[in-house]
């Protein structure tokens, strides 16, 4: 988890060898991240600078620089950018936190009971591999073009992700674990509470990360119909006007959101369940 | 005063074209400070014997009688050693070993006092605020000690506790069980691979043989662990001329029962 690190720090830490020999993907990776950044941004910089691209397609970094200040001030021909981000802020994280809540008691419920994995099991696996733009119409019809139908497009692509992560983490608990419990004089619903539920954590955690990916590949997506706010929005509007520069910086902004999340996510990970990975 | 009576246990284990045995009828007797070592080749049956007593298995026949009262399922006046894998990740060293506590509702003052006695007992006071992935095998093994004992069982069985560790680490936590038994004087049934660890722990001896899983020979009142805990040099009780006769003797009848053995391969894979 040492790539997680935003910037490399110049403190001179002597690289400790443990081993004579090479492991595979040993090493920081942090260092060659931040180049290959840097020479991504000097290409786009260079075609664009030399118009070998024209701006249409490609617009100029400076162009994407100059529309996020002018969002960012509200100088720009729209709502501020601090609103859309807002918006969409909104929508994501009650549709993550509202599939948290009722996704992982499903999840635990069907690693825990036959009759509940009987029950979920069938239309979770139907639909997780829907893709959200084929049902987006049917959720439009029956909820109208509120903030709910929105929500739960989000919601729906993160449940089945969390769901199967909980479910899954049920079994994480080792034979020796639960034997161990018993022979303590536990009860089944102390061995659940005491056993099973905490060494389930670790995959629950994965399994959120794994869903707030999918909340955010499906913001665009809830933001097509009658949404003016948003950051999704705000990038299918600028599409409109065939204004590359502004879904760009649309782009970058959710990206750059996202990736920030995913790190508190691994730093949330590291202090909840420090133990992962060394049992 | 306690007791645990084995009397006529069998388990037949269902395999592709009939059933295996196990373990055939097994009679045994254990009474309040009886360390009981059971020393056999993989296959003999003495796990499945101690899973009976843990209650972890339903005997095809027979009945595990712990003081009187048949053993039908786990429970608390039975504690368990195991090989590995059987700590509380989440939870810190010192939780770990109330954890039997804390499940029967002892607040917590009570039970961390406990748990650093307990911890004290087995050499490991100062590491009780530390997280269970930081400390090394040994250490993790004499947690695993602790925590049994800290639940206050009648009997303590031991599945291979020592089986993942080193040979130096092994003698160390040999000698600390031993001191935490005497002190607590409790019935152990503990299971072991090797001859030497079972003849210096021991105060009764069984060796157990496979197809089906028996007892083939049995020595009672065995004393090098009450000379160890006399405060005899634990080398020199393993290099005492009589220690080193017994230990070939126990060898000689594991190996003939292996020789026998390999001469129905087919039967000896399946059993745990």
């Amino acid at each position: 988890m040492a790539d997680s690190t935003p910037t490399p720090t110049p403190t001179p830490t002597p690289t400790v060898r443990t081993s004579a020999f090479r492991q595979p993907g040993e090493g920081s990776s942090v260092l060659i991240s931040v180049v290959t950044i840097v020479l991504l941004l000097l290409l786009w910089y260079g075609v664009t600078a030399m118009g070998w691209i024209k701006p249409l397609f490609l617009p100029k970094p400076a162009t994407v620089l100059q529309q996020f200040i002018e969002y960012v001030t509200g100088a720009a021909n729209d709502k501020p950018l601090w609103d859309h981000f807002v918006a969409s802020m909104m929508r994501v994280f009650a549709a993550f936190f509202l599939a948290v809540a009722t996704a992982v008691p499903v999840g635990l419920l069907m690693g825990m009971s036959r009759v509940a994995r009987g029950i979920f099991d069938p239309p979770i696996e139907f639909y997780r591999p829907l893709p959200p733009l084929s049902y987006l119409p049917l959720i439009i019809i029956w909820f109208g073009i509120d903030e709910l139908p929105k929500v739960l497009l989000i919601y729906l692509a993160c449940f089945a992700p969390l769901a199967l992560a909980a479910r899954s983490g049920m079994k994480s608990a080792s034979q020796e674990q639960i034997h161990a419990a018993y022979s303590l004089g536990a009860t089944y619903g102390q061995v659940i509470w005491h056993v099973i539920l905490p060494s389930a954590l670790p995959e629950i955690l994965v399994g959120m990360r794994i869903a707030i990916g999918f909340g955010w590949t499906t913001l665009v997506a809830a933001e097509m119909v009658a949404a003016n706010v948003g950051l999704g929005q705000m990038v299918l509007n600028a599409s409109n006007f065939l204004r590359t520069d502004i879904v760009v910086m649309g782009i970058i902004v959710i990206g750059v959101v996202a990736y920030l999340f995913d790190l508190l996510m691994r730093w949330v990970e590291r202090r909840v369940v420090p133990w992962k990975g060394r049992m | 005063m306690p007791t645990l009576d084995i009397r006529g246990l069998t388990v037949n284990y269902a395999v592709q074209g009939g059933t295996l045995a196990a373990l055939a009828p097994v009679n045994l007797e254990l009474r309040d400070g009886d360390f009981m070592v059971a020393l056999g080749p993989s296959g003999c049956g003495k796990t499945t014997l101690l899973n009976c007593i843990a209650g972890f298995l339903a005997p095809s026949d027979g009945q595990v009688l712990l003081d009187g009262k048949p053993v039908t399922a786990p429970g608390a006046e039975r504690g368990v050693v195991f090989q590995k894998h059987a700590l509380m990740p989440w939870l810190s060293v010192r939780d770990n070993v109330a954890l039997g506590l804390r499940l029967r509702g002892v607040p917590a003052a009570e039970r961390h006092r406990i748990a650093d006695d307990k911890l004290a007992l087995v050499g490991l006071s100062g590491l009780a605020g530390r997280a269970v992935h930081e400390l090394s095998g040994g250490m993790q093994q004499r947690v695993g000690i602790a925590r049994a004992l800290a639940a206050d069982p009648e009997l303590l069985l031991m599945d291979e506790p020592m089986g993942a560790l080193d040979a130096f680490t092994r003698e160390q936590v040999q000698e600390i069980l031993l001191k935490a038994w005497s002190a607590s004087n409790k019935m152990v049934f503990f299971i072991t691979h090797s001859v030497e660890e079972a003849l210096f722990l021991a105060t009764r001896l069984i060796v157990m043989s496979p197809s089906p899983g028996r007892v083939s020979h049995a020595y009672d009142d065995l004393p090098f662990s009450r000379r160890f805990l006399a405060g005899e040099n634990a080398r020199a009780v393993k290099s005492d001329p009589e220690f080193i006769r017994l230990r070939e003797e126990v060898l000689s009848h594991v190996h003939r029962r292996e020789t026998v053995s390999l001469d129905a391969p087919a039967q000896e894979s399946a059993v745990g």
